[in-house]
């Protein structure tokens, strides 16, 4: 049963992976469309922020990874190099732990 | 259309540049693979079902909310249908994509396999189909490779391993998607955007099943692009 259900959704979500990159690309050209597909990534990316950083099952926490986020931000700011900006952060909140 | 006449070449040091923080993208969340395959075992998948996640749905929102709804004592078919759920994101990404990285044939089918989060982010903004090409295949094979190494390490390791909170991953995926989104805060409407769609989120984090909170935030997306009319040229990056 776990595995009818692991390839199921395994084969669905390649599908529709594959659905997105084949819509004919007239549809793109309607303003209303650009304009939502332009927002979805800002609009998912931010939530996924929020639920990554806050998030712990059905709480809401400030935590270490908060902490780290805030370095994250600041790091941003001074337009450090991306790779400086995750480890940055994974770092605050890996010695945050520690003490 | 952003597929505007491509600059003739992309140059060597601007490709080096896409794949150098492609990598780093790459590198982070491909290690945070090690969370999953040791969280799944812990579900009560095996270590055959946990890799064959990775390896065939291959999109960690959705592998993380399937294996959580089993955890939790869900039933198969509806972890799998949570997974779907959550899926539906790539296809938006991939209506987006599509028209920039102009593959066709069995290199867009190949190519679907790899439209994620963070492969997405990482071409979306891209000036050409060339630029956004390198960065899109450099980031989804890098994480294609490294999430499913630590997938399998994860889940042979299991609990041994240790907790991947101790090294700060946790904190660090969240950072990668802030630097993710950073670029696209240009411009009013887009912050507006993004801090309704964060609050929604949040405010659904409570009341609804795993998953579900990024894909309501989407429904912000939607709204905004309808209802938010004015100049796009204003509101244009």
């Amino acid at each position: 049963m776990i595995w009818t259900a692991v390839l199921l959704a395994g084969v669905g979500c390649y599908l529709l992976k594959l659905a997105g990159l084949s819509v004919p690309a007239h549809v793109l050209e309607r303003p209303v469309v650009e304009r939502v597909a332009d927002l979805i990534p800002v609009a998912l990316l931010a939530a996924l922020v929020a639920v990554q950083v806050v998030g712990r099952g059905h709480d809401l926490v400030l935590d270490a990874r908060a902490a780290a986020l805030g370095v994250a931000v600041l790091l941003l700011l001074v337009r450090a190099p991306f790779l400086v900006v995750v480890f940055g952060a994974a770092l605050v909140a890996a010695l945050l732990r520690l003490f | 259309m952003r597929a505007d006449p491509d600059p003739p070449v992309l140059t060597a040091q601007a490709r080096s540049a896409i794949i150098r923080d492609s990598l780093a993208v790459g590198l982070a969340t491909g290690t945070y693979g090690v969370s999953f395959g040791a969280v799944s075992v812990a579900a009560g998948l095996s270590i055959a079902q946990t890799c064959a996640l990775s390896l065939v749905m291959f999109t960690g929102a959705s592998q993380f909310a399937f294996i959580g709804v089993l955890a939790a004592g869900g039933a198969p078919l509806s972890g799998a249908f949570t997974a779907l759920l959550l899926g539906t994101r790539n296809t938006l990404y991939g209506l987006r994509l599509a028209p920039l990285l102009a593959w066709s044939g069995w290199r867009r089918a190949a190519a679907a396999h790899l439209l994620i989060d963070e492969s997405t982010a990482m071409s979306v903004t891209r000036p050409s189909t060339a630029a956004a090409r390198v960065g899109f295949l450099t980031t989804g094979l890098s994480i294609f490779v490294l999430w499913n190494l630590a997938t399998l390490g994860g889940a042979v390791a299991g609990a041994a391993m240790g907790d991947p909170r101790t090294y700060g991953l946790d904190a660090a995926v969240g950072a990668a998607f802030l630097a993710l989104l950073w670029p696209r805060l240009d411009n009013v409407r887009s912050r507006l955007v993004a801090i309704l769609a964060a609050a929604v989120a949040l405010g659904m984090v409570p009341l609804s099943p795993a998953g579900v909170p990024v894909l309501a935030a989407g429904g912000v997306a939607l709204l905004a692009g309808v209802l938010w009319r004015t100049s796009d040229a204003q509101a244009a990056r």
